[in-house]
């Protein structure tokens, strides 16, 4: 038989298993069966319910403005599944094809799409995270609770960790004139995702809103009290203050563990894959059947050197998704390579910032268009002399033309004057925070001698 | 992409005689997707080219900034913020949506449509007896006028007066050197002036008046931004009165016609109301109201593909064009009120996007509705029918139809 024959076969009657049942799984199962897929459709979810958005949870669900279930994804077409949910996948057999799942269930397939994502990075120490108003916001469990603790009227905020999640959270609690103290380990806000110019007007931003800002310092210590309450966090630089709700925003860890001895690619950045989302196996060899889709994923970007890449984006869950689906119903030469531009977008303090591009990959950043001190411009990001990402804040009509920029490698930095541009216009160092704040393990170690013996195999992952 | 000299199909678009039927000029205007002129301008055609440039942020609207300013924009004071580039732009720009939509007035436009709906139905109760109709003068222009007038403050009574200025001010903007006598323009800035003073005279009654409509909530209301000087309201208002005139009657008119020439569209909008939203987006790529932006300024050098505009030129964007590109959309010279994925040029794309499209959109989407649903059996007596003159804000000028 041809390929094509096995192919169309696969298409007409095989069995295809998405684990992880949310925006990328759900995306990934309408666009298969927008491409012709009619075999058998297996959706594995550990959350019980419709799979939903998070965006809008540090969001309109955190002002109340939408309730927690209330951002249930819209249904594009009816995906004729099979549903799974409730019970997380936590073992995959290449060998036989086959996913286990925790209460014992072994489900085969033909092909299968990884998109478990990522889930909250908790408070390291057990029993202080599991004081009461302790909070992290990943799922809409987390949000609804936070909603309550912050409709409650809490006497103080504490939000440890300023990324994007955080000042989102930050910026809504003051909103509501909740006094709020926000702790971050790198010198300003945003700066592991933005670097420290960006970083430095974000810091601004926060405190000309009222945020008790504390940068370079880390929380060494959360308090209770007799009922199990938290009720004071210790600083590293010897400060405290009382606080009855805290927010832990230390970003995400990838849901990978159930991988672990699978022979897949898996680490701390996720599952590699190559550009059309086919995983990766231990060896670097990519597979044929295992397909990879959204924050969980981690692939070469051809525009960035093909340097790996792992994105925590909307767009980008998407846009994988359905790159994913199309290549797995596709022959070698009709597959398609995930090349779109990230881009991302947050709303904080009355501002909408959005991005293209992937900043972090950049030495130089400028403000080509409008006004810092307005909170209404866009900033170019350059590495080795060419465009390679863009911000803007309250001014995303033109990322557009940004994105163009980027394909086009064009230079850094752009040499043509626009009207708005500023005068005093001129690229400074990106300086994002060193390794020491990004430090990561080794995944795997090498063994063999001869070319057809050597393979590596993977390091336990030490806490 | 290559530039080439096109000297000929850009005058016979802007020809008369090639008004009912634009459409095949500009496929052969499309072959040259950057087109220099013998003037030294340039002309846009393709939907790639245009929508890349309309997010460029070395395309200026100021005419200050064309190396050859155009005469017909030189004598008009404080530009509407149509013909303004950032900071100003903006700023002018947000200043007059607090007050037109969201976030500060979310819910103004489909708050209007019971009004809307009103209108309608008492001009088309004007049809009853009356075999042959005008779509243009008893039905298309009264409804966006009143519209418009009523949403600004402007007394409708006043209609008959500002109808002249606002028929020169359109004819100037279509001035071209060669062809036209000078008086074309000095009729456009006379009345430019003339609207410009009754607008100022009917602000300055609105100061420390409380009122709900646009002049009034302008003159009183101040905002993180601060307030608009009279001199800027005027020139607001004055760009909305005349783009809540010509436009909209355009697009209503241009999507009766369509739907006249193609009836088994027209029953299944009767049978299907539901259809109207898709089906209006369909015209805006279609038959859209407003054809070109007769003229952009390069404010530094802009790249286009592999041609590099010089700093200073002029640039026409050719809208319609794009928007039956066939590298974009698929059989663009079909009219389908299902087509999926449809971007079209209809209301521009990046920060000038059409201010008031949300408003034209449900004018137009009530008024087809309304329209099919009571005319019993309509038939179209002329087609095509006879054209405004103008390239720029193109539609009939009258739509004759007889109800059976
Ligand atoms: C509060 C918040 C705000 C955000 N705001 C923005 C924003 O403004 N802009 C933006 O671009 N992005 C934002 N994001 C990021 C965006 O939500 C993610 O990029 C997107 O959800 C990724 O989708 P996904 O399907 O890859 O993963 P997820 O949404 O994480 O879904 C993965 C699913 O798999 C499940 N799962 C995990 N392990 C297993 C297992 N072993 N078995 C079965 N199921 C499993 C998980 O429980 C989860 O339901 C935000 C995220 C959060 C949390």
């Amino acid at each position: 038989m041809s390929t094509a024959d096995t192919l169309q076969g696969f298409k007409r009657d095989g069995r295809v298993v998405i684990v992880g049942a949310s925006l990328a799984g759900l995306r990934a199962a309408e666009a298969l069966r927008d491409e012709g897929f009619t075999g058998k459709l297996t959706m594995i979810g550990d959350e019980l319910g419709e799979p939903y958005d998070r965006p809008p949870l540090s969001k309109q669900v955190l002002t109340g403005w939408v309730p927690a279930d209330g951002t249930t994804l819209p249904r594009r077409r009816d995906i004729d599944a099979e549903w799974l949910l409730g019970v997380p996948a936590d073992g995959l057999d290449l060998a036989n094809n086959h996913v286990r799942l925790a209460d014992g269930r072994t489900i085969p397939f033909d092909r299968m799409l990884i998109s478990t994502g990522v889930r909250a990075r908790p408070w390291p120490v057990e029993a202080e995270a599991a004081l009461d108003g302790v909070f992290v916001v990943r799922t809409r469990e987390d949000a609804a609770g936070l909603q309550r603790a912050v409709a409650a009227g809490p006497s103080r905020v504490l939000i440890i960790g300023a990324g994007f999640t955080g000042s989102e959270i930050a910026s809504i609690c003051r909103e509501r004139d909740i006094p709020v103290t926000v702790a971050e380990l790198a010198p300003s806000p945003l700066v592991g995702g933005l670097g420290a110019m960006i970083g430095e007007i974000a810091a601004d931003m926060q405190r000309a809103h009222g945020v008790d800002l504390r940068c370079g310092v880390k929380v060494t210590q959360l308090e209770g009290d007799a009922q199990g309450r938290v009720r004071r966090a210790h600083f590293s630089d010897g400060t405290a203050v009382d606080a009855d709700v805290v927010v832990v925003a230390l970003g995400g860890i990838r849901n990978t563990e159930w991988l672990r001895d699978s022979g897949l690619a898996v680490g701390v950045w996720g599952v590699a894959c190559d550009a059309g989302c086919r995983a990766f196996d231990l060896n670097g060899l990519v597979t044929d059947d295992i397909f990879v889709a959204g924050d969980v994923a981690r692939s070469p970007n051809p525009i960035y050197e093909y340097r790996f890449i792992s994105l925590e984006h909307w767009a980008n869950a998407v846009e994988q998704a359905e790159i994913a689906a199309h290549n797995m119903v596709s022959t070698q030469a009709d597959r398609w390579p995930h090349l779109s531009i990230p881009t991302f977008w947050s709303i904080q303090f009355g501002v909408n910032i959005k991005s293209v591009g992937v900043p972090t990959y950049a030495d130089e950043v400028v403000v080509t268009q409008g006004s810092v001190a307005d909170h209404r411009f866009v900033a170019a990001y350059g590495y080795q002399g060419r465009v390679t990402a863009a911000v803007s804040f309250n001014n995303a009509k033109w990322l557009d033309h940004y994105r163009q920029l980027i394909e086009t490698a064009a230079p850094f930095p752009p040499p043509c004057p626009t009207p708005d541009q500023p005068l005093d216009a001129k690229p400074v160092p990106v300086d994002f925070p060193g390794p020491t704040l990004l430090a990561q393990g080794a995944t795997v170690v090498v063994t063999g001698h001869d070319p057809g013996e050597r393979r590596v195999t993977a390091m336990r992952q030490r806490r | 992409m290559t530039t080439t000299e096109t000297p000929d199909i850009l005058p016979r678009i802007l020809d008369y005689a090639n008004r009912a039927d634009p459409y095949p000029l500009y496929a052969e205007l499309r072959k040259t997707p950057v087109a220099l002129q013998e003037d030294g301008s340039y002309v846009i055609s393709t939907y790639r080219e245009l929508s890349g440039i309309l997010h460029d942020p070395h395309l200026s609207s100021d005419v200050r900034n064309l190396a050859h300013p155009m005469p017909a924009m030189q004598e008009r004071a404080t530009p509407s913020f149509i013909n303004l580039d950032p900071p100003e732009h903006d700023r002018l720009r947000r200043l007059a949506m607090r007050h037109f939509g969201p976030p500060h007035t979310p819910g103004l436009v489909t708050g209007m449509e019971p009004d809307l709906t009103a209108v309608v139905a008492g001009l088309i109760d004007d049809f009853a007896g009356k075999q042959r109709i005008d779509i243009v003068d008893d039905f298309a222009y009264p409804f966006p006028v009143t519209v418009i007038c009523h949403l600004l403050g402007v007394p409708r009574e006043d209609e008959p007066r500002f109808h002249v200025w606002v028929n020169a001010i359109i004819d100037s903007i279509d001035y071209n050197p060669k062809t036209d006598p000078q008086e074309k323009l000095d009729n456009g800035v006379q009345a430019t002036k003339a609207l410009r003073q009754y607008l100022g005279g009917l602000l300055e009654q609105r100061h420390g008046h409380p009122g709900d409509d646009l002049l009034t909530r302008l003159a009183n209301d101040d905002g993180p931004d601060g307030r608009m000087t009279d001199a800027e309201i005027v020139s607001t208002a004055n760009l909305l009165l005349i783009a809540g005139h010509e436009t909209t009657v355009n697009l209503i008119t241009n999507g009766m016609l369509t739907l006249l020439r193609r009836p088994e569209v027209l029953q299944r909008l009767r049978a299907e109301p539901g259809l109207v939203v898709p089906l209006v987006e369909e015209l805006l790529r279609y038959e859209p109201p407003v054809h070109i932006i007769p003229w952009r300024a390069a404010y530094s050098d802009i790249s286009v593909g592999d041609t590099v505009i010089p700093k200073g030129s002029k640039i026409m964007l050719m809208l319609a064009s794009g928007s039956r590109d066939p590298d974009r959309f698929h059989d663009p010279d079909r009219f389908d009120p299902d087509r999926q994925d449809n971007q079209h040029l209809g209301f521009g794309s990046g920060i000038h996007l059409c201010f008031g499209g949300p408003m034209a959109r449900l004018e137009t989407q009530i008024a087809l509705t309304a329209l099919v649903r009571r005319l019993a059996d309509p038939s179209l007596v002329t087609d095509p029918p006879p054209y405004r003159p103008s390239p720029v804000l193109r539609g009939p000028i009258h739509l004759l139809i007889d109800q059976n």
